[in-house]
């Protein structure tokens, strides 16, 4: 933590009236200076015959932490898994618009789902190794996608559990099952997993959120450790944490981006309503 | 107080028809395992493990060539029915919405219900009257057959049971859906697919009517597979209608013996499941 997001866990209240949902969705914005890594360019997405995602128009600076907000039901999940094709995996479901990555569409014909995903990587919600040894659930991406020569494994497999933490607690006992580990220790487990493969972006999908507070900490340190290296995007159902980890802020409601800015602006002067409703606890 | 009473009084007489019930069904078994070790195991000796049949009015020989048989037998039908069996219950499962798979699903169903004296009819006009000749092969073939369903619906079934969480987590690190089928969700169901192998042994062990006219049988040590082979259920059968008291004491042997072998296989099932679930923790 740093002490300039320490200041902001109470939102300043501004008596200024302002307009509630008929403002239009936020046009795309950069952050200034940052070339934008991953941006949605007026992106629908149904399930079936339901609209989940409308018109959201959002750009991730590279190497910097974003964080998606939003009560249940909002889209924030929805919108992640667009970003690495996860959602291709549902049946009958159906996107409209962009996204890109690097500034090109993920969902063009050409793009190959399996290249993507190794490029976006995702971490569950769940912490979810596989039945096998840590060793070999930090090797899989690397065994399935055929990366280095199986000499280099081991260095490459030390090197994705030290940048997710875990080397220390591991090192020693890298053939026992991943499933001996503790909750956190699992969860960091699926981070070096994904980092294994050596992408450029990491998906975060509640990542701490079945934690306790000091696996909480460790995860979020970690990435806060990890911006310097990559893009981060990470929904989040806790404000604190968001407010914590996060330099940008998403706030999303019913499929809509409501407001996406700098974090601190996002939680001390929102420019929406609702954002303030939902950060002080008014609904959500 | 009548209520409490006669409530009391309903579940006495209910757990005393359970406890009857259960009984009724375990004096079978306890009959026929105290009947097989009483006249079996009496006539298990040694020579019986280790010789084989001798010419009619000799005294002594054993059953050696079917115990070898059998284990020839159920080998060959492992190797028929295990590739295909988990291969098409991976299908199954994996596929669970298609049409084809629910044609496979139920196809294995009816597979399971054909009686057995039929796929050994089967084996015979595919497996035996072709090269005119009776065969190990032939026989293994006809319990591959019988094995087929039963491995592809515990597959299918153990394979439903591996957490969706497993599938997405390989496929969000750029697996295929048959590379994440292959290398995370079916050894995930591993030790119980293994039980299910096992099971499937144990239970085909004892078939007899799909080798009358596949193995056919054999008096001699035989392990060469295009030739027709002694098996236990077979021979079992041979030396109890045989006019002979001598051959009707091994074949109560052999019933023995068969017993133990099924009554092993399940155990060793049992063993290594326990095993490999501590692998994976």
């Amino acid at each position: 933590m740093t002490s300039e997001t320490m200041t902001i866990s109470e939102p300043v209240k501004t008596a200024s009236p302002r307009p509630a949902l008929s403002v239009p969705p936020a046009s795309p914005q950069s952050a200034e200076g940052s070339i934008p890594r991953v941006e949605t360019v007026h992106l629908d997405f149904f399930y079936g015959k339901t609209q989940a995602l409308f018109d959201v128009s959002l750009a991730v600076p590279e190497k910097s932490v974003t964080a998606l907000i939003g009560p249940s039901g909002c889209g924030k999940s929805t919108f992640l898994r667009c970003l690495n094709r996860m959602n291709d995996l549902i049946p009958d479901t159906r996107v409209e618009g962009n996204v890109l990555l690097d500034g090109e569409d993920v969902y063009a014909g050409s793009v190959d789902v399996v290249a993507l995903r190794r490029r976006v990587g995702l971490v569950f919600q769940k912490s979810n190794p596989f039945p096998k040894s840590i060793f070999e659930n930090a090797a899989y991406g690397l065994r399935i996608n055929g990366i280095g020569r199986r000499s280099e494994l081991p260095e490459r497999v030390e090197n994705a559990l030290k940048r997710a933490a875990l080397w220390d607690e591991v090192k020693d006992r890298l053939r026992e099952p991943a499933l001996s580990l503790s909750g956190g220790q699992q969860q960091r487990l699926c981070i070096a997993r994904a980092l294994a493969v050596e992408p450029e972006v990491l998906l975060m999908d509640e990542p701490a959120s079945a934690l306790d507070p000091i696996a909480t900490q460790k995860i979020e340190e970690l990435i806060w450790e990890l911006k310097t290296a990559y893009t981060i995007v990470i929904v989040t159902h806790n404000m604190q944490q968001a407010a914590r980890v996060s330099e940008r802020t998403a706030f999303f409601m019913m499929g809509r981006l409501v407001e996406y800015d700098r974090t601190d602006k996002i939680f001390t002067n929102p420019g929406q309503r609702v954002t303030e409703d939902y950060i002080t606890g008014r609904f959500g | 107080m009548s209520r409490s009473r006669r409530r009391r009084v309903l579940s006495a007489v209910f757990s005393g028809a359970c406890a009857a019930s259960v009984l009724l069904a375990l004096v079978p078994l306890a009959f026929i395992l105290v009947y097989l070790l009483k006249k079996g195991a009496a006539a298990l000796e040694w020579g019986f493990l280790f010789h084989n049949p001798k010419p009619v009015g000799e005294p002594g020989g054993g059953f050696a060539n079917a115990i070898v048989g059998t284990l020839v037998l159920i080998g060959l039908a492992a190797i028929f029915a295990v590739p295909v069996g988990v291969i098409s219950g991976l299908y199954v499962a994996e596929y669970r919405g298609s049409r084809f798979a629910s044609a496979v699903r139920f196809a294995a169903d009816a597979l399971n219900g054909v009686p057995s004296i039929v796929i050994g009819i089967f084996a015979y006009s595919v497996a035996v009257l072709p090269v005119r000749r009776f065969s190990a092969i032939a026989g293994g073939f006809a319990l591959g057959v019988m094995m087929i369903p039963i491995i592809a619906r515990t597959t299918e079934e153990l394979l439903r049971l591996v957490p969706e969480s497993f599938r997405d987590g390989a496929l969000a690190l750029g697996a295929t859906r048959a590379k994440a089928a292959w290398s995370v969700v079916l050894p995930a169901a591993l030790p119980g697919i293994l039980t299910g192998i096992l099971v499937a042994l144990a239970r085909i062990a004892g078939e007899t009517a799909p080798l009358l006219f596949t193995a056919f049988g054999n008096r001699f040590f035989s392990t060469r597979l295009n030739q027709p082979i002694a098996a236990l259920t077979v021979q079992i059968y041979t030396y109890a209608v045989s006019p002979y008291e001598d051959w009707h004491r091994q074949a109560w042997a052999g019933a023995f013996l068969l017993v133990v072998v099924v009554f092993a296989l399940s155990v060793i099932a049992r063993m290594a499941t326990r095993r490999l679930e501590r692998m994976h923790g």
